[in-house]
């Protein structure tokens, strides 16, 4: 298990130095200079020159890369060429709204998607899962931000439970923080949820028609307690890729969420740095959510392990 | 009275008829066998018994455990009985046990399912039972999984989870099927123990006749659902009654007789053939280890010979097969068909490869089932340089399609409106159309029924007259290899431990493998076709 877990590191590890070599690359021969950006067109050369100097970009590339990845590995992302604040600080700020959300939403896709994924595979065929299975279809066609609103004009302005955007900040309380990001966390989570119970049901279908569930019911266990001891578990490993998945997605494609709900998340913070050519910011959130990524990927491959032991064995 | 009692059982699935009017009666201590082809029902009955039917199953007659009937029961109740009173073996150990789970908790969980015991004691009688059938926790401790275990040893597992309570009827649905000649033995006579230590019965399903004849006290043939003979062991085998039970042995005992073969020249060379697989690295810097599936093979096979190749699971027989067609490069030695390499450079040899062709296993799996039967046969013209058209591609099909046994008209038909036995013959047009110089069977019979199988071999034996076949048979069924073959090699462990004309090594083996395989395989008894 040990050697197992210290391989998938290993590789995290080569994934993120690629990463960073090709974000690095691909944002920096993207056109335009942000000090001639920041400053207009008619600033003096000398001015450019001096700015170009006070943001660092006045050395080779290769120096910028390896003072760009320095930098990040000490918690220094270098100052904005916009705000002229700390990069490290806006991500911060923003990561404290976009982190708790993408978990929040996942939860609740987690906790709404596996009871119903189960009852519905062992009631394959009968009203119970073509109920299940329409209202997932619906889960899935239904744009969120159309859901987002309408959950808005429900329970923001109609029944004025929660308000509709804007979010309270964690200084508040936990409460008043997880309050304002209920709707968003359901508009978020109201497709994946619907996603994840499809895949629990398909997979635990197939594990259904396995030969050991077979031999569990030889063995005297009714249906549902081989469901439960023998099916579940097994029926996990595809279940748990999904959730890798879109807890990435959570992460880094809540934009339009955001949007409508008026959060300072990370999507928003990416969206105005590539408006203003800020790149430094755009940079350092790429490889923020890429990091993100790779380390969910981890989680999912640890996760995977204790799931099976048949990759315990494997090393 | 018996134990087991099935009165009149019939059984539709969804309105189709699966079982007529089946009777059998099992007493304590007793091994009773149904036996058939498949489609006979004989799963079914067993799973009747268990209430384990598919959705939509309808039943009528009496199925008594003890005297008390068992149709009649609620799914509570049956679950109650199941495990505790009634313990089934299933055909596929590799499948059989739940991965995820060690083969203690498994075995526990018959045992805590029913309340029998507390957690302690059924951890202690786990250990026992798992003891009893050979799997001894010193050497197999109860924390290990099922893929840490060979085929037999899973197979002994599921047999510990299902005497942990000791039922008083043990079910086994082709116990030994999955099995090599040698592990199938030790697990038959592990349950003929069971079955007289316990003073359980036995309902044994299996399709082989051999191992019926070898085991059962009480014989019950079956086919399309129905019983056509039943009767004691002895008695059945002496006065076989109806004439399926004669085709049956005379088909499981079939042999063919092969034209003379045409003494000439060598046709397929192997010489010092190596084969290593790459294993996992042990430590991060360590260098990978290799598993040598092929050892130093070398043989001739001249042409117009047919060769035959056995050995168990894992000998290297299939791996051999694969170097022989190019499909993989050796890591030593010369593969030459022709005096050519089958591998250039790090390429097949396509000048080769057109010269052979193979007939798999699986008469399901093997064929694009998009395709219909014109294409899937002409497949190979892809190897040719100047492929076959038109109207002499038209004659070839039709030919090939008559000389194993089929009609021009099948053509234009798909793969799924064939049966087992047709696919195989479709499988070997294929292989037959380009004329190859020689032909690889891999197990090429060993997925049909025995009334099928002895129809292909028959076949084989007219292709062999028409069209002078040269084949390397592979198979891990002696009986078939015996009839098929003029020649045999004897694998074990990557390595040709016996050779020779296959009429000397079967009745005077040399190598002790050979002796072990000859003797573990059941034999059928010769009064079956003295009768027939």
């Amino acid at each position: 298990m040990l050697r197992y877990a210290l391989k998938r590191l290993i590789s995290l590890v080569i994934s993120l130095a690629v990463a960073s070599v090709v974000i690095f690359a691909v944002i920096e021969v993207a056109p335009g200079d942000p000090a001639s950006f920041m400053l207009g067109v008619n600033a003096q050369e000398d001015t450019l020159a001096a700015l170009r100097a006070e943001l660092g970009l006045d050395v080779s590339k290769l120096q910028r890369y390896f003072n760009w990845v320095g930098g990040m590995m000490v918690g220094d992302f270098g100052t904005s060429y916009t705000y002229r604040t700390p990069v490290s600080q806006m991500i911060a700020d923003r990561l404290w709204v976009s982190l708790p959300l993408a978990l929040y939403a996942l939860t609740l896709s987690t906790a709404i998607a596996f009871p119903v994924g189960i009852y519905a595979a062992a009631r394959r065929g009968k009203p119970g899962d073509l109920t299940v299975m329409g209202a997932t279809q619906l889960g899935i066609a239904v744009p969120n931000f159309w859901f987002a609103m309408m959950l808005v004009l429900i329970f923001a302005i109609n029944l004025r439970w929660f308000n509709a955007g804007g979010f309270a900040g964690w200084d508040k309380g936990l409460w008043a923080g997880l309050h304002s990001l209920t709707l968003p966390a359901i508009a978020l989570a109201w497709p994946q949820a619907a996603i994840l119970a499809r895949v629990m049901r398909s997979s635990l279908l197939d594990i259904l028609g396995e030969d050991f569930m077979r031999t569990a019911r030889a063995k005297g266990l009714s249906r549902r307690q081989a469901l439960w001891r023998h099916g579940v578990r097994n029926a996990l490993i595809p279940v748990l890729t999904i959730i890798g998945l879109q807890f990435s997605f959570l992460l880094a494609g809540s934009i339009i969420i955001e949007q409508v709900f008026y959060l300072p998340g990370l999507g928003r913070l990416v969206f105005q740095a590539i408006s203003a050519r800020d790149l430094i910011v755009v940079e350092s959130v790429v490889m923020l959510l890429v990091f993100a990524v790779i380390t969910v990927n981890f989680l999912v491959d640890l996760a995977y392990a204790a799931v099976d032991p048949r990759l315990r064995s494997r090393t | 009275m018996s134990l087991l009692e099935i009165k009149n059982l019939s059984l539709s699935i969804h309105g189709t008829d699966i079982l007529k009017q089946v009777n059998l009666s099992i007493a304590p201590g007793q091994i009773v066998a149904v036996t058939g082809e498949s489609g006979s029902g004989k799963s079914m009955t067993a799973l009747a018994v268990m209430q384990l039917l598919p959705d939509g199953a309808k039943t009528a007659g009496a199925i008594r455990l003890n005297g008390s009937d068992m149709l009649g029961r609620n799914e509570n109740d049956m679950c109650a009985l199941r495990g505790a009173a009634i313990g089934m073996v299933f055909q596929e150990p590799m499948t059989a046990l739940n991965p995820v789970k060690t083969i203690g908790d498994q075995v526990m969980e018959t045992i805590l399912i029913h309340k029998a015991m507390p957690p302690r004691q059924a951890r202690d009688r786990a250990e026992e039972v798992l003891t009893r059938v050979g799997l001894p926790p010193d050497r197999f401790p109860l924390s290990r999984f099922p893929h840490e275990l060979s085929g037999g040893q899973r197979q002994r597992v599921v047999i510990a989870m299902a005497i942990a309570l000791r039922p008083k009827l043990l079910i086994a649905d082709e116990p030994t099927t999955a099995l090599d000649v040698t592990t199938q033995a030790q697990i038959l006579k592990l349950l003929k123990g069971l079955v007289s230590e316990y003073d359980m019965g036995l309902l044994m399903i299996t399709h082989d006749l051999a191992v019926v004849a070898d085991m059962a006290d009480q014989i019950v043939v079956m086919r399309h659902g129905e019983m056509v003979e039943s009767g004691a062991t002895g008695h059945l085998l002496q006065h076989m009654k109806h004439p399926y039970t004669r085709m049956l042995f005379e088909a499981s005992g079939h042999q063919v007789y092969l034209p003379e073969p045409a003494q000439s020249r060598p046709l397929l060379e192997v010489t010092n053939v190596v084969r290593d697989y790459r294993l996992p690295r042990k430590g991060l810097f360590e260098k990978p280890g290799h598993h040598r599936a092929v050892n130093q093979v070398s043989f001739t096979l001249n042409c117009g010979e047919r060769l035959g190749l056995v050995g168990e699971s894992g000998c290297g027989k299939s791996t051999l097969t694969k170097a022989i067609l190019g499909l993989e490069e050796v890591q030593g030695g010369d593969i030459r068909l022709d005096g050519q390499p089958v591998f250039s450079g790090h390429k097949p040899n396509l000048a080769v490869r057109r010269k052979m062709q193979v007939v798999f296993q699986d008469p399901y799996g093997s064929f694009n089932p998009r395709h219909r039967v014109a294409r899937l046969i002409t497949e190979p013209f892809h190897l040719l340089d100047a492929p076959v058209t038109g109207s002499e591609r038209q004659d070839r099909i039709a030919e090939m399609l008559t000389a194993v046994g089929l009609s021009p008209d099948d053509a234009g038909k798909y793969i799924h409106e064939f049966s087992g036995g047709q696919r195989q013959r479709i499988a070997i047009a294929r292989a037959l159309i380009i004329r190859p110089e020689l032909i690889l069977f891999d197990e090429a019979v060993s997925a049909l029924d025995v009334s099928v199988r002895a129809q292909i071999l028959d076949l084989l034996a007219e292709l062999c007259e028409a069209y002078e076949l040269t084949y390397l048979f592979i198979s891990h069924d002696l009986s078939v290899v015996r009839t098929i073959t003029d020649r045999v090699m004897v694998m074990q462990a990557g390595k040709i431990v016996e050779e020779g004309d296959t009429d000397s090594v079967f009745s005077d083996p040399q190598h002790q493998y050979t002796k072990d395989l000859i003797n573990a395989a059941p034999v059928l008894p010769d009064i079956g076709r003295d009768v027939a």
